[in-house]
């Protein structure tokens, strides 16, 4: 590196970072502006012409009008997945770091494996698991729990129960980092000055896990929010979320100012809730 | 009896309830491997378990299209992860490595695609295709741009971590040593970064092999597996998909397990020469 120090001088750095700022300025930054202003086209173009900049912001009052509950379901079935990821997660990821032992290393790669079956093939297996004539719906008709002609699939139980299963990872690891790093000795010295083990948990490894608790949950609602492929497969039509009319809007319909529109308000939607969610946590530094 | 109790719960509850949330992680696997065996000539539509059969795995490449889809799938997946780990460590070693005006900016800019719904970041990008012209042109190469894009900063973390972690006295000491730049750089700052980057290009592969969400906008006709996957869900599954899936687990579960053995026996190898 050295070498490479004298020869461009203090231009190094930016040989270095140059191919990525620029991949990342061309194809992510300058497509954010693409988005914006093909969110304020006429919309009478099409996708082969492209579209006039006529500044109509109207596109963003119709896609609002229009698809609204879309939006809200999103941020509704994300946010239940996301508490439900929380839960299980914080399980997990609890017993691997400090309950696990010698097996932690084992464990944590039993985490990441399944998901190297493609995403798709898997989301699809659980269409079979919740399917109407399926084990799972038999028995929870035989202790009805469900009625005769009750269904799993095809309800927001399905979406819900598939964007949890899906997201689940995205919540662990980032869990398991910060309750790794947690000082067994700080348990133990709360346990010998009496504390129960349920103060031990919300005094001690709670506020502890902070870090991990808003990371982990950031990056499972994010992704969770803006999915549609877990409506699709396991959904029905009432249960679709924005993904699903942004992706339509786009590829059948070819509207692209309002799928832009709506894109661009599912992006400060998102924004602004993180802003104000990392706020309320304390964790600004995250960021 | 109270604390006892407790302490029970403490030592043994959580580690059952981690192993059946970890249960619960594994059962479309199953699912995906059961139905590998599963002959479906009956009915494609009835994705259902009907009787056992080995022609799946005899015949993987009997549904129509599927096999050019995986070729697809694995020449962007390794081109993708080729482009996105050489940028993605060479700016690692720009963020760790160098103090430089701009710094904070570019490790802002590196985190926003992590922080982006794979919807918006796909349809900025088809945005962007379509006003410079290339809305007729979309397919393999545009898929690729997508890729090396939202690869490049899943690259970054993972090695930067693994160089940040890095102590610098061994590399001190090489040149104490007498060991030039170069000579310092390559047998002992690349040799210890190597794993990071072999899991970041490993991380890089999977993420590109399994979108579905970007590639879909921006993919005009080039069919991709997770693609050809969605056009078959709508048709009715061929069972082959199965097998894909179970191999690309098996795979999978190969490799990192081997790294680890690898690992170990090297560990043991090195501290029985001292």
């Amino acid at each position: 590196m050295e070498a490479l120090q004298r020869v461009f001088g203090r231009n190094t750095a930016y040989l270095l970072i140059g191919p990525a700022a620029i991949w990342l300025a061309v194809f992510f930054l300058f497509p954010m502006l693409s988005l914006l202003t093909t969110s304020l086209s006429d919309p009478s173009g099409t996708p082969i012409t492209g579209y006039t900049l006529t500044w109509r912001v109207q596109n963003y009052i119709e896609a609002l009008g229009d698809y609204w509950p879309y939006m809200m379901r999103s941020l509704l079935y994300a946010g239940i997945a996301t508490l439900m990821c929380l839960v299980l997660g914080y399980v997990l990821a609890y017993a691997i770091a400090f309950k696990a032992g010698r097996w932690k290393t084992v464990m944590l790669v039993l985490v990441i494996a399944p998901f190297f079956t493609s995403f798709l093939v898997r989301t699809l297996s659980w269409k079979l698991i919740l399917a109407d004539n399926g084990f799972i719906v038999n028995t929870l008709q035989t202790l009805h729990i469900l009625g005769e002609d009750g269904r799993l699939l095809a309800t927001p139980f399905a979406v819900i129960m598939g964007l949890t299963y899906n997201f689940l990872p995205f919540t662990i690891l980032p869990l398991y980092t910060s309750l790794e790093k947690i000082d067994p000795k700080l348990n133990e010295a709360a346990a010998d000055l009496y504390a129960s083990p349920f103060q031990r948990f919300t005094k001690v490894v709670w506020p502890l896990s902070l870090p991990g608790v808003v990371g982990g949950t950031l990056l499972t609602f994010i992704p969770a929010t803006g999915d549609y492929i877990n409506a699709s497969l396991l959904g029905s039509p009432n249960t679709q979320m924005v993904g699903n009319k942004i992706q339509q809007l786009f590829t059948t319909a070819g509207d692209y100012p309002h799928a832009s529109a709506l894109s661009v308000i599912l992006m400060v939607l998102i924004v602004g809730m993180v802003l104000f969610y990392v706020r309320r946590a304390g964790t600004e530094e995250l960021l | 009896m109270i604390t006892r109790v407790g302490n029970w719960i403490g030592k043994h509850l959580m580690l059952t309830l981690g192993i059946l949330v970890l249960l619960y992680m594994y059962i479309p696997n199953f699912i995906v491997a059961l139905m590998s065996f599963n002959d479906s000539s009956e009915s494609r539509n009835l994705y259902q378990f009907q009787s056992f059969t080995w022609d799946n795995w005899l015949n993987p490449c009997d549904p129509q299209g599927m096999c050019e889809s995986l070729r697809v799938s694995i020449s962007i997946g390794l081109l993708a992860t080729l482009a996105a780990t050489i940028i993605g460590t060479l700016a690692a070693f720009a963020l760790v490595r160098h103090r430089f005006e701009g710094r904070s900016t570019m490790n802002l800019v590196l985190f926003l695609p992590m922080a982006t719904p794979e919807i918006v970041m796909g349809s900025s990008l088809l945005a962007l295709f379509v006003a410079a012209g290339f809305g007729g042109q979309l397919g393999f190469w545009t898929v690729l741009i997508a890729h090396i894009m939202f690869c490049i900063s899943f690259v970054v973390v993972t090695v930067r971590s693994r160089l940040a972690g890095l102590d610098s006295n061994l590399e001190k000491a090489a040149s104490d040593l007498y060991a030039n730049e170069w000579q310092t750089f390559w047998r002992i700052t690349f040799p210890l970064v190597f794993p990071g980057i072999l899991s970041a290009a490993l991380l890089a592969f999977s993420l590109s092999f399994d979108d579905f969400i970007i590639t879909n906008l921006n993919s005009g006709t080039t069919v991709t597996f997770p693609m050809f996957v969605w056009g078959a869900a709508q048709r009715g599954v061929p069972m082959q998909v199965n097998v894909i899936g179970t191999l690309m687990f098996l795979l999978a579960l190969g490799i990192v397990i081997g790294g680890e053995v690898l690992n170990r026996r090297r560990a043991k190898g090195k501290a029985s020469a001292f």
